[in-house]
């Protein structure tokens, strides 16, 4: 299963948000979308979505076109999207949150057993179970995020800006959480950030947009020592 | 004291229609963010069906439960081929901020008229199950009757119900998360749309019901249920919009101090003292004594 | 510089309307005088809810308590301060004015729900409360008398012809002023009100007293429509303003088009006409009573969803972008 976008444009209001981007994503990869604000990432990821609508150009995954379809049945099949802001509802206590998955999964066996794996990955989760998710800290909701994701059984992970307004400290453990994913779980992830070293760092191929437009696909390895990256988003 | 207790009794009781109103309301304030107006017309509606059920085979509950599955069945079709076309085509454009409400009120004022057509307006009873006279207590009769009673019970228990459903089942889970966040609902899988005509249709029964408690010992015709569409509605927005619980509570604060003022006092002030209880709360608490301030997120 | 020459060309056109609308009334029977007399009145009564909700961007389901608050203030001045009628009218303007100030800096901290659903029950409590006060008159209510139009009109003028002639100058002259005013900074920063109040705050609009002043001025319109209103039926009582009536004055602003004045006077003909269509079509079709009482509301509700669905501008707004669409 892999991940093909192919001449993918997408307009937001009267601005050319994605102009015919390109790129793939092999399963069991880890890649990292990178660029500056305004480049059209979070654009890119709702799309892959079916949050929003695309203008041209197409995006498979196993073969089958995701564009343009309504988001839970691409929850459903697979397609999981964590999006930016720390995604959880907040009225909603902890344990209610990870339940969201369980209402639609059949196989209520396994849910059972991707919660108890979700908490020990995440035990601070495990603590604060009857708690209302409003309460938690941005560290801690990004947990909760991922972790409901995970107990989706995801084929296909979209993360949006996972690090955005984290400590430093805290990004780190999310970041090879991440990593930890792809290695055991043979996921496929698509990861945006505005933090490239970061997410290049734990990535396998890297992607970087500008503008709406791809200025550079390749290894993550060969991005983090490129000079125009290293200059344009690594900050030396 | 024989006042006092009639007056309490006859406000859970009155309380308890409102409440059902109100509950109608906010569910569906909460799944669509508008104000369904056309929810007292809707209960009408299947008032009249259970009348027309009751008539031709004499059971109450026959035609108690009739209404309620239809009003279950009109409220879900509704949003399905209704409300869906109205966000569709309005949803942008010069009129998209009014137009869910607007349309609302309209088809409020249509299924009135079709009421009118297949039924006409002239008056109808319907008879209640148990007696609606005062029930006899130590010797003095009391404004409050077993039909009262029969009221409270049956709201109690579709709250009990209801709370139940939405609480510790998967679908109330569904229900709640959509309402509160139905972005993230979906991105988690949850089917939003089919959830929110569920609502819907949850709505219309908690409508029928009050309509169907609402009638006996008093007239149907067209436009009876005004008082409880708005009685209900300013109880929904004492309690919060935003809450069911809020609902129930508000519903009870104006029952509470409409039958007061009215035994203590004059029933003259019906009107003016829900006007007055809903600016008071308006000004102290604009968003409703039990709402949260959060309102939706995304 | 074009600013003077739309206004400019605003006057001319509405002084050319109230020229055509005296002929007119000279030319037709009391019937359609009568009629006429509803149509100006209605329309004025229209303009009002485009005004707060069209431009300031707030619903009201109160504005038949509004145009009661008017009806009423303007009976007590002719009847019980004896003064002139058209005294009357201003008083009917100038009290349901403050009235709305008030109210509308109360209510100006309430969203949408909120604000309709606090209006609903002022158009329910409204009328009972005329019941409290003798002044009020109760059930039965006042008198509200104008007069009979003056000596030198001639013989052949009717008491309908100068219904007519009050009603439609009024609506003219306030429409014109509303125009005015709309097309003025007020306007602009009536509609910053509507579409992003937040925006409107930070650049510095004091929101809460623009609301309060968009309702003021709106009910003050509403209380002068009232108070032609009950001239036209020569007395004001609680009946005269169930909460019906609102519901179709927004219907008819929707149907109009609530985004601008253009359309107000087909809306004031399709209130007027409706119910005396329903009643042809009622009677040709040999329908029973509940048929025909029904009938009214059923077009005029199916009418107001049709336009949401289909001319979300209205009448009025779908002509107004046709005509610019020309140039």
């Amino acid at each position: 299963m892999t991940l093909i976008v192919e001449g993918l444009t997408i307009d937001h209001g009267a601005i050319r948000a994605i102009n015919n981007v390109s790129f793939k994503v092999p399963q069991g990869q880890l890649a990292a979308i990178i660029g500056a604000n305004g480049a059209g990432k979070t654009t890119l990821l709702r799309t892959l979505s079916g949050l929003k609508k695309s203008k041209a150009g197409s995006a498979t995954w196993d073969g089958h076109s995701i564009l343009d379809k309504r988001t839970e049945d691409l929850a459903r099949s697979g397609i999981v999207h964590v999006s930016d802001g720390k995604s959880v509802i907040a009225e909603l206590s902890v344990k209610e949150n990870l339940a969201l998955p369980g209402i639609w999964r059949k196989d209520k066996k396994d849910v059972a057993m991707a919660t108890t794996e979700v908490i020990e990955m995440f035990p601070i989760l495990g603590q604060r179970l009857s708690q209302s998710a409003g309460s938690l800290s941005g560290g801690e909701r990004q947990m909760l995020a991922i972790g409901r994701a995970l107990i989706a059984r995801p084929k296909l992970l979209l993360l949006d800006e996972p690090s955005l307004g984290l400590a430093p400290l805290i990004v780190e453990q999310i970041f090879l959480i991440i990593k930890s994913l792809v290695t055991k779980k043979d996921l496929t992830v698509v990861l945006v950030e505005q933090n490239a070293m970061g997410a290049l760092k734990i990535a396998d191929e890297g992607i970087v947009l500008n503008l709406g437009s791809v200025v550079a696909v390749d290894s993550a390895n060969k991005l983090l020592n490129d000079p125009a990256v290293r200059a344009a988003y690594l900050g030396f | 004291m024989n006042q006092f207790i009639t007056a309490v009794l006859t406000s859970l009781s009155t309380g308890a229609i409102y409440a059902l109103m109100s509950i109608s309301l906010v569910l569906v304030w909460r799944s669509t963010r508008v104000i369904n107006f056309a929810q007292a017309a809707q209960a009408v509606l299947t008032t009249y069906i259970g009348y027309e059920v009751i008539t031709r085979s004499g059971s109450f509950w026959l035609g108690l439960i009739v209404a309620v599955i239809a009003g279950g069945i009109i409220g879900a079709g509704i949003d399905r081929l209704f409300m869906r076309q109205i966000f569709k085509r309005a949803s942008s454009g010069p009129i998209a901020m009014i137009a869910p409400v607007v349309a609302t009120t309209a088809l409020l004022g249509v299924i009135y008229s079709l009421i009118g057509f297949i039924w006409g307006i002239s008056y109808k009873t319907i008879e209640a199950p148990v007696s609606t006279n005062g029930l006899s207590i130590f010797g003095s009769v009391v404004a409050f009757s077993p039909f009262n009673l029969l009221v409270i019970i049956t709201v109690t228990l579709s709250m009990i119900v209801l709370t139940i459903l939405f609480q510790k089942t998967n679908i109330g889970l569904a229900l709640r998360a959509s309402a509160h966040a139905p972005e993230i609902s979906r991105l988690s899988g949850v089917k939003v749309d089919a959830v929110r005509t569920l609502g819907w249709a949850i709505a219309g029964g908690a409508g029928s019901l009050a309509g169907m408690l609402y009638i006996p010992g008093s007239y149907l015709y067209p436009n009876s249920m005004a008082v409880l569409l708005v009685f209900g509605f300013i109880a929904a927005v004492i309690g919060g919009l935003d809450s069911l619980f809020g609902a129930v509570a508000g519903a009870m604060v104006l029952g509470f101090a409409i039958n007061f003022s009215a035994s203590y006092i004059s029933y003259k002030l019906v009107f003016p003292t829900a006007f007055v209880i809903l600016i008071l709360v308006l000004l102290i608490k604009p968003n409703g004594i039990f709402s949260s301030s959060k309102g939706r997120r995304d | 510089m074009s600013k003077t020459i739309t206004a400019k060309k605003r006057l001319l056109a509405f002084l050319l309307l109230g020229w055509v609308l005296l002929i007119f009334s000279d030319r037709v029977g009391e019937l359609t005088q009568y009629r006429g007399a509803f149509v100006a009145t209605y329309a004025l009564a229209i303009a009002s809810i485009i005004l707060l909700t069209g431009y300031s961007g707030q619903l009201s389901l109160g504005h038949s308590a509004l145009m009661a608050v008017g009806a009423y203030a303007g009976a007590l001045t002719i009847n019980n301060l004896k003064l002139h009628p058209i005294i009357g009218l201003f008083a009917a303007a100038l009290v349901a004015g403050v009235f709305g100030l008030v109210f509308g800096y109360a209510a100006a901290r309430l969203s949408g729900p909120y604000l309709a659903g606090t209006t609903l029950a002022l158009a329910i409590s409204l009328p009972t409360i005329a019941n409290q006060f003798p002044i009020l008159g109760g059930e039965q209510g006042l008198l509200f008398d104008v007069g009979a139009p003056p000596a030198r009109l001639g013989e052949e003028f009717s008491q309908y012809q100068w219904f007519f002639w009050i009603s439609s100058l009024s609506a003219l002259i306030m429409i014109w002023l509303l125009a005015n005013l709309l097309n003025s900074r007020y306007g602009r920063e009536f509609r910053a009100l509507r579409d992003n109040p937040i925006a409107a705050q930070l650049a510095g609009i004091n929101t809460g007293l623009q609301k309060a002043m968009a309702f003021g001025l709106s009910a003050g319109i509403a209380g002068l429509s009232g108070g032609l209103l009950v001239m036209l039926i020569s007395g004001v009582s609680p009946s005269a303003f169930p909460l019906s009536l609102s519901f179709l004055l927004l219907a008819g602003a929707v149907i109009t088009g609530v985004y601008g004045l253009g359309g107000v006077m087909i809306g004031g003909v399709i209130l007027v006409a409706i119910p005396e269509i329903a009643e042809s079509v009622a009677i040709a079709l040999g329908g029973s009573e509940g048929f025909t009482i029904s009938l009214p509301d059923f077009i005029v509700g199916s009418l107001v969803i049709l336009t949401v669905l289909f001319t979300p501008y209205g009448i009025g707004g779908t002509l107004h972008k046709k005509k610019h669409n020309k140039h």
